[in-house]
């Protein structure tokens, strides 16, 4: 059974000129110690669906329509103590910025006592004891001495180390990773890449990490969701999804990555932008930017996440009915 | 016989220190002592007309110091440049700084501050056009930012416009077309395309490659990922803590790379295709600047540091085509 | 092509205002006090200035509804015969001109020297940010006081302009420290972004950029604070008068006229002081609610 299963996910936000649709049917599901990754340029609705997961969609937003199931139990309109006590027991959450999830007021141990010990029936002595193996775990020195030192003590990856080890206090089954890496230098990032994929399959916890980076999906997940435009255009297994994609989306995206390997004197531009949510045309999202846009069905019917290869893509060119060669 | 053409920028020794110490009165109570950042120690390249050199490093190490370094934007405490021949700082200090700031252009990292919120796209591109004197009728200088617009992609139209209205990678074109109005011959650019999504970034590379052929422009390219840096760059530099470690050419920059720093970076860059290689990441972090390490300041991270990289500092000297600042090649031990 | 109204009416301020009812109401009776000062010779009933109206034998007459009032003084009359709406009238604009203009004032010097100290750092900063510090020690009643105290000392004789300026500038002294502080904060902000790093390169000089670039970035928060501070001004010039340092006698605000009142406010002849008194807040109350909507409709993060 899956761990996590999102299913037709619409998030909207209603607003004096009308309501606006960021997430429009949004369905996959996360296996258990699996690492899903979510991954689209800015716009296309990936932080908003990590968001809506963990419960902390900004006011007006909210979850119009769709479910959220966690271990079959629907979560999506949780009042708010239930879904406190989900929060944090079940599902954890890193955030981009180190700098500002910690509270720098409180000592790192103070703040991972009072995870572990608002979601597990634990004594203050054991709490502390499980703070100072958490840090040990995330790879933090003299976790000891440490464990008694303040945020600002730290440099920005121990930060990010902590952070982890908070989000994994109480033990989750599943952890949420917005941009974990984004905000620190190149060689920290694959440390801490390598820490998150290492612990994770240590404690058995999945994650979802959402990212705009290719290569840290690369190297990291098992299978990656590819988002535009509030929809999701390809999900399949990472090797599939970046060495065979299905949708024009998605190769369009690959071939414009400047590679290590290769050398081109000019890189592959998909013309024009992602278009703003209130803006998204009829039919497929992508159409007016598609290289291969086909068919008057992209122009006006949208298209649902169909087989195509080893993946399934949000496309008209791998429906069999098309009768065109993908 | 003809004498080799110069290279257009040629710095030497450059070197730039930031007073941060605490007040002075704290200073006096608390017996804190003086704190200097020495943000670039020492850096010394050059580059030829046409070609783009990159300087690529992480947080701290002084590339972003350098780019502005080159703009004027600060005076150079040690060392300094010339430009074309001539000693850039001197030009611009002197009163007419303006033929030298013509020559020398920058463009920002941060699509969204780059731009004054305030101003039309029109004044916005056509400012040093009117701050330089070049074109003074109302009609002809918004012909020429038509022009300028129309060569970065965007229609002449859009000069009416307010930068809000665009993307962020429309404003960052908006900035290259600031950048060509004074036809200058050498553009720093700090880091131009991080802050923007890839299938935009793409667009943006392009259109300055294509910019860079037809005006014979120079560049200077800031970055931290090393995979833009391969696609546009000429010759590349690797900078730790305010210090050069390794200045080569691309090819034998990402083929053969020497110095165990570089090393470490190529090898933490996260692969796409090749996955299934397990890597070992070097472990610690980039030291704090204001504290560097004595001798080569990648010591405590490097497995090949011996007594002699703990106490003397290597500098930079030309091994076998490179030029590289480490003890281990030098002595051939790798 | 819509006219300029109709697009401020649709924008998110306009739709704010458009939305808020005490803001429509305060901007209403704001503009009914402001258009009566300024055709305060038509919409006064009689000229109170003017010695020669005067009738002594209709002094201190009641309010219309009143059984000694007359219709010809609606709100009564004071002391010397003077119809207290016509004063009211006029005094209601010597408020606002000089609520007006002192925060103008304060606004010009309070921006100036923000943009100085937060654009140059260093030294002149420094001693720009003391000066507004000791400034801020010291009450502003009792700097006006001292400064219209003195100029009446100075300028003994002096005709009723100059005792207006005097007047505007005391205020002045002490509201400009607010807006000095502010644009001083959003100055250093502005100053580090790269449009301002653009221009620098470019060669554009420092007081160019000072002046085109960054103080059109930081006239926002201004804007509030100068609207609120009306108000305040306001007050303050009627609390001068009330203590008989603000405008002079020959031609009285709402303060002077409280004050005047005042003295006749136990014998049962309340309407001189209570009307007045009734003027100044609907103004001030006005000014200060529109003050709070404006700065609740331009953060963007309340919208």
């Amino acid at each position: 059974m899956s761990l996590l299963e999102v299913e037709n996910l619409v998030v909207e936000f209603p607003g004096r000129r009308g309501t606006l649709r960021a997430l429009d049917g949004i369905s996959f599901s996360i296996a258990p110690g699996e690492i899903l990754g979510v991954v689209g340029e800015s716009g296309a609705g990936k932080s908003l669906t990590g968001a809506a997961i963990i419960g902390l969609l900004e006011p007006p937003g909210r979850v119009a329509s769709g479910e959220i199931r966690l271990e079959g139990q629907r979560i999506d309109h949780l009042p708010h103590e239930q879904m406190r006590h989900i929060r944090g027991r079940r599902i954890g959450a890193i955030f981009q910025d180190p700098l500002t999830s910690l509270n720098p007021l409180y000592t790192v141990g103070q703040q991972l006592v009072e995870t572990i010990q608002t979601h597990l029936p634990v004594n203050a002595a054991e709490a502390r004891r499980r703070a100072v193996a958490l840090l040990k775990d995330t790879g933090i020195p003299a976790a000891e001495q440490r464990v008694d030192h303040y945020p600002h003590q730290f440099s920005g990856g121990m930060r990010q180390r902590v952070v982890i080890a908070l989000a994994l206090a109480a033990e989750p089954q599943l952890i949420v990773a917005d941009e974990p890496t984004t905000a620190l230098d190149v060689s920290i990032q694959a440390q801490i890449i390598q820490l998150l994929k290492s612990i994770c399959k240590t404690r058995g916890a999945a994650v979802m990490l959402i990212t705009h980076d290719m290569g840290v999906i690369a190297e990291t997940c098992d299978r990656v969701a590819v988002m535009y435009a509030g929809r999701i255009a390809e999900i399949g297994p990472v090797h599939e999804v970046i060495n065979h994609p299905a949708h024009p989306y998605t190769a369009g995206l690959m071939a414009a990555i400047p590679d290590m390997e290769s050398e081109r004197d000019e890189l592959y531009q998909i013309d024009g932008a992602m278009p703003r949510l209130t803006a998204i045309p009829p039919g497929c999202a992508f159409n007016p930017r598609c290289p291969r846009g086909f068919h008057e069905r992209c122009r006006t019917v949208r298209p649902e996440l169909i087989p195509a290869g080893a993946t399934r893509a949000a496309c008209w060119l791998h429906d069999p009915a098309s009768g065109v060669a993908a | 016989m003809t004498a080799t053409p110069q290279p257009l920028v040629r710095a030497h020794d450059l070197a730039k220190t930031f007073d941060v110490s605490a007040p002075w009165l704290n200073r006096v109570i608390e017996r804190k002592p003086r704190a200097l950042l020495h943000a670039v120690d020492g850096v010394g390249f050059e580059i030829e007309r046409g070609q783009t050199l990159a300087l690529v490093g992480e947080s701290g190490c002084g590339k972003s110091t350098v780019a502005r370094l080159l703009v004027g934007l600060y005076a150079p405490t040690r060392g300094g440049f010339t430009f074309d021949g001539q000693d850039a700082h001197a030009a611009f200090q002197q009163r007419d700084a303006r033929a030298m700031r013509r020559r020398i252009q920058m463009i920002f990292q941060d699509p969204y501050a780059s731009l004054n919120p305030r101003w039309l796209v029109e004044d916005i591109v056509g400012e040093p056009l009117r701050e330089h004197g070049l074109i003074t009728g109302k009609a002809e200088l918004k012909t020429r930012v038509g022009e300028l617009l129309q060569s970065v992609g965007l229609s002449a139209q859009d000069m009416a416009k307010y930068p809000h209205q665009f993307s962020g990678g429309q404003r960052q074109r908006i900035s290259i077309a600031r950048a060509l109005a004074t036809e200058p011959e050498f553009l720093v650019c700090d880091e131009p395309t991080s802050a923007l999504d890839v299938s935009v970034q793409a667009q943006v590379l392009n259109i300055m490659k294509r910019l860079q052929r037809e005006r014979r422009l120079t560049y200077l390219f800031i970055s931290h990922n090393l995979a833009v840096v391969r696609h546009v760059s000429d010759q590349v530099g690797v900078m730790y803590l305010g210090r050069l470690v390794e200045l080569a050419g691309k090819h034998a920059l990402f083929e053969r790379p020497r110095h165990p720093y570089t090393r470490m970076l190529l090898d933490a860059i996260p692969k796409m295709h090749d996955t299934g290689r397990a890597r070992t990441p070097v472990q610690g972090e980039v030291p704090n600047p204001l504290n560097p390490p004595p001798g080569c300041a990648f010591n405590p991270r490097c497995p090949h540091a011996n007594e002699r990289c703990r106490t003397e500092r290597p500098q930079l000297r030309s091994i076998g085509g490179i030029r590289i600042a480490c003890h281990a090649v030098e002595e051939g031990r790798i | 092509m819509k006219n300029p109204l109709a697009r401020w009416l649709d924008s998110d301020v306009g739709y704010s205002f458009r939305t808020s009812p005490v803001a429509m109401a305060a901007a209403f009776i704001a503009a009914v006090c402001v258009f009566c000062s300024v055709f305060a010779g038509w919409v006064a009933p009689h000229n109170p200035f003017d010695l020669s109206t005067l009738e002594l034998s209709d002094a201190r007459l009641p309010p219309a509804w009143a059984p000694e009032g007359s219709a010809k003084y609606l709100l009564g009359t004071d002391d010397q015969g003077r119809d207290i709406l016509s004063a009211l009238i006029y005094g209601a604009r010597i408020s606002l001109v000089v609520g007006v203009a002192s925060v103008l004032l304060s606004v010009v010097m309070g921006v100036a020297l923000g943009l100085l100290a937060g654009f140059r750092g260093g030294w002149v900063d420094g001693v720009l940010m003391r000066l507004c510090d000791v400034v801020l020690s010291f009450p502003a009643i009792l700097v006006a006081l001292l400064i219209a105290g003195v100029g009446r000392a100075v300028f003994p004789n002096a005709p009723e302009s100059l005792a207006f300026g005097v007047l505007i500038l005391s205020i002045a002294l002490t509201g400009w420290v607010q807006y000095a502080r502010t644009v001083r904060g959003s100055t250093l902000v502005e100053r580090n972004k790269e449009y301002v790093q653009a221009a620098r390169v470019t060669g554009v000089s420092s007081l160019r950029i000072m002046r085109r670039h960054v103080l059109p970035n930081v006239m926002g928060p201004v804007l509030v604070l100068a609207t609120i501070q009306v108000a305040t001004a306001i007050i303050t010039e009627a609390t001068l008068s009330f203590l008989g340092v603000g405008a002079p006698p020959t031609s009285p605000s709402l303060g002077t006229l409280i004050r005047v009142g005042n003295d006749y406010l136990f014998s049962g002849e309340w309407w001189i002081t209570i009307f007045p008194g009734i003027m100044l807040v609907l103004i001030a109350l006005s000014v200060n609610l529109l003050g709070d909507w404006l700065r609740d409709a331009l953060n963007p993060r309340l919208r």
